[in-house]
């Protein structure tokens, strides 16, 4: 097995599981892509997930969970083995409200990888990722097997 | 009759739950909120649909901020009796200890009630109420329009 069918493989690991997480699945989220240090996930419109019954606006906490977890996903692909890693910190900057009715796609990347951790940052918009509905940045504590982490 | 109204109704009925209900996504989280010691204590019942890592098992990162976020709205909602939806600008959340497959509660407490934004600090815990299991701060506007 060569280093790009192995990388391959790994990425479709990681697909795998992120589809595979509970709370993902009951969200409805799609994993749209996974590439090396970078995830699309796609949160699609419903209306148990409304914050303000007014509007029919989708409530922070959903693009919340969908930004965690599209973030983690940037974590898993960046790493050469899936190792266990924990969310450290995440801060969202909510830009302006989602549109009622319309899907949100969260693309997050992996821009940093240390032995012990993570840095990431994503970004949440409905078709256009240069008006984006919210912004975050992330750390996460990745597991201290030895050799788990790229250097 | 709009949210808000439905919100001031419950306030003044003192019934805790029908303002937690008219929200569809505290529905989904399962949160219930009550008055505990004089502070108002934001609940997200353990179900499966919450958990992130089914491996440990742990709950989902993104329903500990929700339920941070939704406890700092309640908080300013029925205790600062704010008379917009607050809108979230800002919300960090630090991570401290992984969340067990049980209950976990959750408050909010104003730092800075100002014309425009208001501060709040947030805290979670689970069984040991003095080993919170994730802190938070938010920011929010609370103009009108």
């Amino acid at each position: 097995m060569d280093d790009d069918e192995r990388e391959r493989l790994r990425l479709r690991l990681v697909r795998s599981f992120c589809g595979g997480v509970p709370h993902n699945r009951a969200l409805g989220i799609e994993i749209v892509d996974v590439t090396r240090a970078e995830a699309v996930f796609r949160l699609p419109y419903d209306p148990k997930l409304v914050g303000n019954p007014d509007s029919g606006v989708l409530h922070g906490g959903a693009i919340t969970a969908l930004l965690d977890g599209t973030s983690g996903a940037a974590v898993f692909a960046a790493l050469i083995e899936l190792v266990p890693i924990a969310t450290l910190d995440l801060r969202i900057d909510y830009l302006r409200p989602a549109e009622a009715g319309h899907a949100v796609t969260a693309r997050a990347t992996c821009y940093k990888m240390t032995r012990n951790v993570a840095f990431t940052r994503a970004v949440a918009y409905h078709d256009d990722p240069a008006a984006p509905i919210a912004h975050s940045v992330g750390t996460f504590m990745v597991s201290t097997k030895p050799g788990g982490a790229r250097p | 009759m709009t949210l808000i109204a439905r919100l001031e109704e419950a306030r003044r009925a003192g019934d805790h739950q029908a303002f937690v209900d008219a929200v569809p996504y505290a529905r989904f989280l399962g949160l219930t909120a009550a008055e505990v010691g004089g502070e108002l204590v934001t609940t997200m019942r353990y179900a499966d649909h919450l958990v992130g890592n089914p491996a440990l098992p742990a709950l989902h990162g993104g329903t500990l901020g929700a339920l941070l976020e939704s406890a700092a709205i309640f908080e300013l909602l029925w205790r600062a009796e704010t008379i917009v939806l607050p809108k979230t600008i800002t919300l960090t959340v630090d991570y401290l200890r992984s969340g067990a497959p049980v209950d976990t509660h959750a408050r909010g407490v104003v730092t800075r009630h100002g014309r425009r934004v208001t501060n709040v600090r947030m805290e979670a815990w689970q069984a040991d109420r003095a080993a919170p299991i994730a802190m938070a701060h938010a920011i929010f506007l609370v103009m009108r329009g």
